[in-house]
């Protein structure tokens, strides 16, 4: 069953996407299921092993489930400092 | 305290705010933008931050170095925006009472934000090529807190 989820984008997945977020329907049950749909989707260059994700403002899990209304943002490669 | 600022970082400001008659000992870091990355010449850089999470996360490192030195204060700043060379990027200021604490505590807090915090940097190159840091070739995703110890 779909599910709504918001989607945030910075760096080079929001350049990649063209889009700094957008809420979107999914039938992808993980963190790691919507990176994939939206990876192949949107041709993003970061493979998934490089990318980490927060649902609602807190580091996740790959394999965490998605739930209705979550908002999710996939974390490229850091280099602050 | 951790933030990030869009605006320039003045560290005589940030050093005063820092004094605290307790400490007997302050150690600050400051990173700066640099002219060359890997034999590139940088003209410029982009920081760009998932904020809500990045200060999160920031307090969460401020608050494992007061857990594991003997800190009397701990501060962090961070740029985001565009960057010219040798403008401030991030800030760093402990004082203890000791000097030992104090320097161990800022080169974690440091080490830790370069890891962690959810932060990206983008260079602008003197050929007019740019590229995302750690986003092409090489680099690790953001780390996951240190286990205690």
């Amino acid at each position: 069953m779909n599910k709504t989820i918001s989607v945030q984008y910075f760096a080079i997945l929001r350049e990649q996407r063209g889009l700094s977020g957008e809420t979107i329907p999914t039938a992808a049950a993980t963190a790691a299921a919507l990176y994939e749909e939206l990876r192949v989707r949107h041709g993003f260059t970061l493979p998934a092993e490089r990318v980490r994700a927060a649902i609602n403002e807190e580091f996740v899990a790959a394999e965490a489930p998605l739930r209705e209304g979550d908002r999710i943002v996939f974390i490229p490669p850091v280099a602050g400092g | 305290m951790f933030r990030i600022s869009s605006t320039a970082l003045d560290p005589a400001v940030l050093h005063a705010a820092q004094r605290n008659v307790q400490a007997g000992a302050c150690v600050t870091f400051e990173g700066w933008v640099r002219d060359r990355n890997e034999g590139q010449p940088v003209r410029s850089l982009e920081y760009e931050a998932y904020e809500p999470l990045a200060r999160a996360e920031g307090e969460r490192i401020l608050a494992e170095a007061r857990e594991r030195f003997a800190l009397v204060g701990a501060e962090c700043i961070h740029r985001v925006g565009h960057l010219q060379l040798g403008e401030l990027a991030v800030w760093v200021g402990v004082t203890a009472e000791h000097r030992a604490a104090a320097f161990d505590a800022c080169r974690y807090i440091i080490d830790e934000a370069k890891a962690r915090l959810p932060i990206w940097k983008k260079e602008y190159y003197a050929s007019g090529a740019t590229a995302w840091i750690n986003c092409a070739t090489r680099g690790e995703h953001a780390a996951p807190a240190r286990p205690p110890g």
